[in-house]
C-alpha cells in the first residue's frame, strides 16, 4: 500500500474508534440520567406532599380515598412487615449459607443442588411468589393480613439473603476455619464463634439489601397483605404498605389522594436510598477488616 | 454437651439446606395443581393460542397476554441491550478511574430502586412522551398508555442487570490478552471488537439472557403505563397487557368467577416456567465462563 | 511488510535511546532516570530481581503503559531518532514497530490462521493468497509451520504452550516490527519449547533489535550480547554481556550475578 493510502486507513480506523466513543459516552449518560431523573422526579412530586402530618397521620375519611391524612399506616405497614419477613428469612438463610460453606464438601451434590435451587428462587418473578402465597392462605384458611405478608416476603427475601451469605462465607480464608478447628473447636462453635464474627459486616449488607427489596417489593403483597386505612394492629389483620399505597392511591382521580401516593413514593425512595448507601458503606468497611 | 450441640446443629443446618430445593418443587407443584381445574376442561392449546379473554364466558386464551409480553419485552431489550453493552464496554475499557467509581455506584442504586417508583415515573413523565411527543412524531395518536411506554420503563429497569453481568465478564478476560492484541498495533477499538466481545462472546449471551428473564416477570411498572387492554397489540403505540399485570390486576375478581383463579394461576405457571429457563439458561453459561476463566 | 531494509545509502540504524526516563505509579516511583542506548540487531536482556521495574522498562518502550491507571511517564524514548512519548507520535505505529511476547502465551479467540492474519489485516492487508503466504512465511520463521500446517484453521487454544508460544512469536512478527520486546518469554515454557524459543529468538537478531527481560541468569548468558542490570527501579549497570559477566563494576551487580541477592 502507498503511505497515502495507510495514513487514509489509518484515520479511517480512529474516526470509527471516535464515533463509538460517543455512542459510548452517550450511553453512559443516558443510564446514569435516568437514576437521576427517577429519583428527581420522585423529590419534585414527593417533597412537597412531605409534611409532619402527613408522616404521623393516618387516611382519613373513607376506605383509603379519604381527602385528608396522611401515610402513617403505609409506613408503619411497610416496617413491620420488613422487619418481620426479614427476621423470618434470617432464621433460615444464616444456617443453609453457614452450612453450604463449613459442613458441606465444596463437591457435595446437596451443596450444589441447594445453591442452583437458590438460584431458581432468586429468577423467581416476585407476582409468582405473590400468587404462590395466595395459595398458601387459601390452603390453611389464612385471610389477607400481615402474616401472610409477612411469609410472602420472607419466601421472597430468601433467596438474596442466602445467595449473598454464601458468597461472604466463601470468601472466609480456609485457614481461618482450620485455625479454629486445631484449637479443638467443633464445627458448630467455628461457625458461631469465628466466622459469623468474620463475616458481620457482610451479613449485615446481605440483610440490608433483603430488607429493601422487600419493602420496595408491590407484587409479593398484592395478594396477601391487605390494604387498610388503620395502622397495623395484629397479624391477623390487613396491614398497609408503601409500595401498594402507591399504587391504589395514584390511580384514583382525586389531588389529595394522589398527594399521597407521591410522598409514599418518596418516603419509599429515600428509604431504599439509604438503605442501599448503607450497605455500600458496610461493604467497603468488611473488606477492609477481613484478615486476608 | 459441645458435641451433642454440634451434631444438634448440624442436623438442623442440614434439614434447612433442603428447604430452597424443596420449595421450589412447591412451588410449581403448587401452580401446577392449581391450573389443573382449567386444564381439565380446555385443551392446553386452546387456553395458549386463542384469543378469546371474556372469563364471564367461560374463555380463557391466554394468547393476547402471551403476546403483550412478548411485545414490550422485546421493545426493551431493542433499547436495552446496545445502551448497556456500550456503557459497560465504555467502563471496562475507556473511562477513567474518576468516571468509573462515580458511574458504578449510580448503576448500582438503579438495580434496588423499586418496581413501583419506575412505574410512577412512567406514569409522569414516560406516557406523556410517548403520547405527546413520540406519537405525533410518527403520525398516529396514542393516549401514551402504550407497549412503547412499557418497552421504555422495562428496558431502563434492565440496564443494571445487562450492565453488571457485562462488566463481570469483561474483567473476567485477562489484561494480557488485551496487550496482546495493542501491542500488533490494533486500535483499543478493535480490540474491544476483535479481542474482547469474542472471547466474552457467551458472557454477554447470558447478561442478554438475565436482562430477559427480569423483563419478563417485571409487574407493577409496566403495568402502571401499559394500558392493560386485553387484544393483541397492534402497534408500538397500542396498549397491552403483558401477563404479569393480568394476573396482578384480576386477584379482586378471581374468587368469584368460576376457573378464573385456576386460569390465573395457569398464567402464573407459564410466567414461571419462561422466565425460569432463560435464568437458568443464562447463570449456567456463566458458571461455564467463570470456570473455565480459572 | 519490513520496510527497513530497502533503503541502503545510511538510513539511520533502529535504535532505541532513553534520556531520563522516569515513570511513576501514582505516587511510587517506579524507574528512576534511566538513560540508555540499546544497541541495533542485538539481543539485549535486562536483568534483575523481580519487582525492580523489569517489565515496566519493557512497557514503556511500546507504550503499553497508557492502558494504565494513574500512570505518569516523564523523559524521553527515542526510536529512530523520534520521541515516542512526543506530541506527534501516532501510538499504533510505534506499537507495531515492536512486537511483544507476553511470559504467559496469549493466544487470541481464533483460530491459528487468525491469530497470524489478525495484526496485517487490521492494518489494511487484503486477498486470500497474500494472507496465505504471510502466515506460511511467518510459521516457519518461528519453526512452528511444520507443526500446524494441517490445522491452521482450528483454534489456537488447542495448540500446547510452548507451539503457543511460538504462535505468539509468529503473530508478532507478522506485522512486520524492526524491535521484538520479550517478557520472560520462556519462563511458562517446558525446557524443550525454551529451547527453540531461544533458537528463534538469536536467529531473529539479525534482522531484529531484541529486547528481552529475563530472571533467568543463564538464559542470558546464553542469549545476551548486552545487558542492562535494574536494580529497584535504578540502572545499575549496562554493557557488552561479555564485559558484565566477567568483570562486574558495581558491587551490586556483582552480589546479583553470584547469587547473593535475588
Amino acid at each position: 500500500m502507498t503511505r497515502g493510502q495507510k495514513d487514509g486507513r489509518l484515520l479511517r480506523r480512529k474516526w470509527t474508534e471516535a464515533f463509538f466513543l460517543v455512542l459510548m459516552a452517550a450511553s453512559t449518560i443516558i443510564v446514569v440520567l435516568s437514576l437521576l431523573l427517577i429519583v428527581g422526579t420522585i423529590v419534585w412530586k414527593g417533597l412537597p406532599a412531605l409534611n409532619l402530618s402527613m408522616v404521623t397521620q393516618t387516611p382519613k375519611g373513607g376506605y383509603y380515598l379519604g381527602k385528608e391524612g396522611g401515610i402513617l399506616n403505609a409506613i408503619l405497614g411497610s416496617l413491620y412487615l420488613g422487619l418481620g419477613a426479614t427476621a423470618l428469612a434470617l432464621v433460615f438463610s444464616l444456617p443453609v449459607a453457614l452450612y453450604l460453606n463449613l459442613y458441606a464438601r465444596k463437591s457435595s451434590r446437596t451443596a450444589s443442588l441447594t445453591r442452583f435451587a437458590l438460584d431458581v428462587l432468586w429468577g423467581i418473578p416476585s407476582i409468582v411468589y405473590g400468587a404462590f402465597g395466595f395459595l398458601v392462605m387459601m390452603l390453611i384458611g389464612l385471610r389477607a393480613s400481615l402474616l401472610a405478608g409477612i411469609i410472602t416476603v420472607a419466601l421472597l427475601e430468601l433467596p438474596i439473603m442466602t445467595r449473598t451469605m454464601d458468597e461472604v462465607v466463601r470468601l472466609v480464608p480456609r485457614e481461618l476455619r482450620e485455625a479454629s478447628f486445631s484449637l479443638g473447636a467443633t464445627r458448630l462453635e467455628t461457625a458461631f464463634k469465628v466466622v459469623t464474627r468474620q463475616c458481620l459486616p457482610g451479613f449485615l449488607t446481605a440483610v440490608l439489601i433483603a430488607f429493601g427489596r422487600g419493602i420496595g417489593d408491590a407484587a409479593s403483597v398484592l395478594f396477601t397483605a391487605g390494604f387498610t386505612d388503620r395502622l397495623p394492629l395484629g397479624l391477623l389483620q390487613p396491614a398497609a404498605t408503601l409500595p401498594l399505597a402507591i399504587f391504589f392511591q395514584l390511580g384514583t382521580p382525586f389531588p389529595e389522594v394522589q398527594q399521597r401516593a407521591y410522598a409514599s413514593a418518596a418516603v419509599l425512595t429515600i428509604l431504599i436510598l439509604v438503605l442501599s448507601i448503607l450497605a455500600r458503606v458496610l461493604v467497603k468497611r468488611a473488606t477492609r477488616h477481613v484478615i486476608k | 454437651m459441645r458435641l451433642v450441640k454440634d451434631w444438634l446443629g448440624r442436623r438442623v443446618m442440614q434439614a434447612f439446606s433442603f428447604i430452597p430445593g424443596f420449595l421450589v418443587l412447591l412451588i410449581v407443584v403448587g401452580l401446577f395443581w392449581k391450573s389443573r381445574a382449567i386444564l381439565a376442561v380446555k385443551p392446553v392449546g386452546r387456553l395458549l393460542f386463542s384469543s378469546a379473554w371474556q372469563p364471564l364466558k367461560g374463555e380463557f386464551g391466554l394468547w393476547p397476554f402471551l403476546m403483550g409480553t412478548l411485545w414490550v419485552t422485546a421493545v426493551a431489550l431493542v433499547i436495552a441491550l446496545p445502551i448497556s453493552l456500550l456503557t459497560a464496554v465504555y467502563l471496562s475499557e475507556y473511562a477513567p478511574r474518576t468516571i468509573r467509581e462515580f458511574a458504578r455506584p449510580l448503576i448500582d442504586l438503579l438495580a434496588g430502586v423499586p418496581s413501583v417508583v419506575f412505574g410512577v415515573w412512567g406514569m409522569l413523565a414516560v406516557v406523556p412522551f410517548v403520547g405527546r411527543v413520540l406519537a405525533p412524531l410518527f403520525g398516529t395518536t396514542s393516549s401514551g398508555y402504550s407497549i412503547l411506554a412499557g418497552g421504555i420503563v422495562l428496558a431502563v429497569m434492565i440496564f443494571p442487570t445487562i450492565i453488571h453481568v457485562s462488566l463481570e465478564v469483561f474483567a473476567s478476560v485477562p489484561r494480557a490478552l488485551r496487550e496482546a492484541s495493542l501491542s500488533l498495533g490494533a486500535t483499543r477499538w478493535e480490540t474491544v471488537r476483535r479481542v474482547v466481545l469474542r472471547k466474552g462472546g457467551q458472557g454477554i449471551l447470558a447478561a442478554g439472557l438475565l436482562g430477559l428473564s427480569r423483563a419478563f416477570g417485571e409487574t407493577m411498572a409496566v403495568l402502571m403505563v401499559v394500558g392493560n387492554v386485553p387484544v393483541v397489540p397492534r402497534s408500538l403505540f397500542a396498549p397491552g397487557y403483558p401477563l404479569p399485570a393480568l394476573i396482578a390486576n384480576n386477584y379482586g375478581e378471581m374468587m368469584s368467577i368460576p376457573l378464573y383463579d385456576s386460569a390465573l394461576m395457569l398464567a402464573a405457571l407459564v410466567l414461571l416456567l419462561v422466565v425460569l429457563s432463560f435464568a437458568v439458561v443464562g447463570r449456567w453459561i456463566l458458571v461455564r465462563v467463570e470456570r473455565r476463566a480459572q | 511488510m519490513n520496510g527497513r531494509n530497502g533503503n541502503g545509502n545510511g538510513h539511520p540504524r533502529s535504535h532505541i535511546s532513553l534520556r531520563n526516563l522516569n515513570v511513576y505509579y501514582g505516587r511510587h516511583h517506579v524507574l528512576k532516570n534511566i538513560s540508555l542506548d540499546i544497541p541495533d540487531r542485538t539481543t539485549t536482556a535486562i536483568i534483575g530481581p523481580s519487582g525492580c521495574g523489569k517489565t515496566t522498562l519493557l512497557k514503556s518502550l511500546n507504550r503499553l503503559l497508557d492502558i494504565e491507571d494513574d500512570v505518569r511517564v516523564e523523559g524521553e524514548i527515542l526510536v529512530d531518532g523520534e520521541d515516542i512519548y512526543g506530541p506527534r507520535a501516532e501510538v499504533t505505529h510505534i506499537r507495531r514497530k515492536m512486537g511483544l511476547l507476553s511470559q504467559k502465551p496469549q493466544v487470541l479467540p481464533m483460530s491459528v490462521y487468525d491469530n497470524i492474519a489478525y495484526g496485517p489485516r487490521i492494518h489494511g492487508l487484503r486477498g486470500r493468497r497474500k494472507l496465505d503466504l504471510l502466515v506460511e512465511r511467518h510459521l516457519k520463521m518461528a519453526g512452528l509451520w511444520d507443526e500446524v500446517k494441517g490445522r491452521l484453521h482450528q483454534p489456537a487454544s488447542e495448540l500446547s504452550v510452548g507451539q503457543q508460544q511460538r504462535l505468539c512469536l509468529a503473530r508478532g512478527l507478522a506485522v512486520g516490527p524492526e524491535i521484538i520486546l520479550g517478557d520472560e518469554p520462556t519462563s511458562a515454557l517446558d525446557p524443550q519449547s525454551s529451547q527453540t524459543v531461544e533458537r528463534v529468538l538469536n536467529e531473529l537478531k539479525r534482522d531484529y533489535t531484541v529486547v528481552v527481560v529475563t530472571h533467568i541468569l543463564r538464559q542470558a548468558r546464553r542469549i545476551a550480547d548486552y545487558i542492562v542490570f535494574l536494580y529497584l527501579g535504578e540502572l545499575i549497570e549496562h554493557g557488552p554481556a561479555a564485559e558484565v559477566f566477567a568483570n562486574p563494576k558495581h558491587p551490586r551487580t556483582k552480589a546479583y550475578l553470584t547469587g547473593e541477592i535475588s
